[in-house]
């Protein structure tokens, strides 16, 4: 199948294999530039890297597995990421370091007609192909900007990228296996494994009529290349509108579940509180929490970073990216005046209602001193980002109205 | 204001010209196998070092841990807890509370 990282050694064996050579270190980092993220309350400041494979310059936010950030610099270059800048967040430091397209299988199993085998090759040419262009986004982006704040990944804005997807719709192949009557949920894992054999495999479950949407896709491309490694090569499940945890990476298993899926990553991780904007106050104890699903809406200021000065009573323009979540972009909205008042943004070419979207103003500042630009997408269900702070306990779905301080002089 | 512009209609072009994207490709190659940065050997050292080097390591490198905010002693108890529990890292009494005085006493709140 492939060469692991590590296959189920126990702690000691596997750091005795790293020491012995079994593993292929690289002795010396090759990061240099450094960034702060700016998160209040914690260490801000990352290290910038060039040294993962088929990655450009990402973000470090943790090495083993790999976390990367996108920087946020990409987002005002277009709407598509990057492949080589497409973010990274692995759960368990075993996945494959090799992948051999001749032997690898998508396996289908569980409650269907036919248990089946799936070449890349019966994949790639059996199946009608399908293109959908939607962004990525984790569930945790823009943690360290929660407060107070909590423990995980500790993204700054950039966990999340956007890209066209080429692939075949899961319905399709799960057509071929034929689902049973009985099938009620579809749970997806990939070739990465836990180090504690008795840990939880990493895996994420969608329901039957959701799998079978003819949304829901196996993507073997991204922006008309093969995956990188580290985003999923060969395969990824592509939820479209619902956050990352649930694109699995090298995906290599789907199981027809009879009843719900009660493993670990769905009764336990990745939950949120049951309340508006998934936010609770940090006080409460007890609240009744719920699985993360869809993404909601979000934008961002790209061309203007904190702080910049910009020239008294010129006129500016102001321009960044949207989405919409699980809809589309219905308007974006600007403010110069810390959000006193509102004005309609330009929207970008339309990629599909799942992708990023670029938006433009043009504006002024006419008094000197600090003022605050802010940015709000509305999405086509009416769905608006909150002024208040998004909290909860986790830290997940954060989409509070972003706010810009710049000096005008 | 002039390069805004300027930069902003160079984002158009390469907007409109993302939409020609060519289809995916008509096979996949096995890609070289691919060599991954290990992170730092160890914790910086202090009391309780050991401990963390001991247990934490098998599973993610130290900046997964440094990166993490200060919180209070409660918060750093909760996530020993949480990766015994739920990710099934074997502790001892004495090495959890070792692993804890070391992340109050380097990232405390309290």
């Amino acid at each position: 199948m492939g060469k692991f990282l590590s296959g189920g050694a126990t702690r000691r064996s596997f750091l005795g294999a790293a020491a012995l050579g079994g593993l292929k270190l690289l002795s010396r980092p090759a990061w240099a530039e450094t960034v702060d993220l700016g998160g209040e309350g914690g260490p801000g400041l990352r290290s910038l890297t060039t040294a993962f494979p088929e990655k450009g310059r990402m973000i470090l936010q943790r090495t083993r597995p790999p976390w990367l950030e996108t920087p946020f610099d990409v987002f005002d270059k277009g709407v598509f990421t990057p492949n080589d800048q497409h973010f990274v967040s692995w759960h368990w430091a075993t996945f494959p370091m090799s992948i051999d397209v001749a032997q690898f299988t998508l396996r289908v199993r569980g409650s269907v007609n036919d248990e089946i085998s799936l070449s890349l090759k019966e994949l790639l040419h059996d199946f009608p192909r399908v293109e959908l262009a939607a962004v990525a986004q984790c569930a945790g982006n823009s943690r360290s900007y929660f407060q107070p704040r909590m423990s995980g990944a500790q993204w700054a804005n950039g966990s999340m990228s956007n890209a066209r997807w080429t692939g075949v719709r899961l319905k399709d192949v799960l057509d071929r296996a034929g689902v049973k009557a009985a099938a009620k949920t579809v749970r997806f894992a990939g070739l990465d494994a836990p180090i504690p054999s008795d840990a939880p495999r990493f895996a994420k479950s969608i329901d039957i009529d959701h799998a079978r949407d003819g949304e829901v896709m196996i993507a073997f491309a991204m922006n008309g290349q093969q995956m990188p490694v580290l985003n999923g090569f060969p395969l990824k499940l592509v939820v479209p509108g619902w956050c990352a945890v649930y694109w699995i990476k090298a995906l290599n298993d789907i199981e027809v579940l009879e009843g719900p899926d009660l493993s670990y990553w769905t009764t336990t991780a990745y939950r949120v509180p049951n309340r508006p904007n998934y936010t609770c106050d940090p006080a409460e104890k007890d609240v009744d929490l719920i699985p993360i699903t869809h993404n909601v809406p979000r934008s961002f200021i790209t061309n203007i970073r904190p702080g910049d000065v910009l020239p008294l009573g010129a006129p500016q323009l102001a321009r960044g990216i949207a989405f919409g979540g699980d809809k589309g972009v219905k308007t974006i909205d600007f403010s110069a005046d810390g959000g006193a008042s509102w004005s309609p943004a330009r929207l970008g070419a339309d990629e599909g209602k799942y992708s990023f979207r670029q938006w433009s103003a043009d504006f002024a500042l006419s008094t000197p001193g600090e003022h605050v630009l802010k940015v709000r997408c509305t999405n086509s269900d009416g769905v608006t980002q909150p002024a208040k702070p998004v909290w909860n306990p986790r830290g997940y779905m954060g989409n509070t109205i972003e706010s810009t301080n710049v000096l005008a002089s | 204001m002039r390069s805004r512009l300027r930069n902003f209609l160079v984002c158009t072009t390469l907007l409109s010209s993302s939409t020609a994207i060519a289809q995916g490709p008509l096979e996949l190659v096995s890609p070289p196998e691919v060599e991954l940065p290990f992170g730092d050997a160890a914790f910086p050292e202090g009391n309780g070092a050991q401990a963390l080097n001991e247990h934490c390591l098998a599973c993610h490198s130290p900046d997964h841990v440094l990166n993490q905010p200060s919180l209070p002693r409660a918060g750093w108890e909760d996530t020993v807890k949480k990766m015994i529990r739920a990710y099934k890292v074997e502790i001892s009494q004495e090495d959890q509370k070792r692993i804890v005085d070391y992340l109050t006493a380097t990232k405390g709140l309290d």
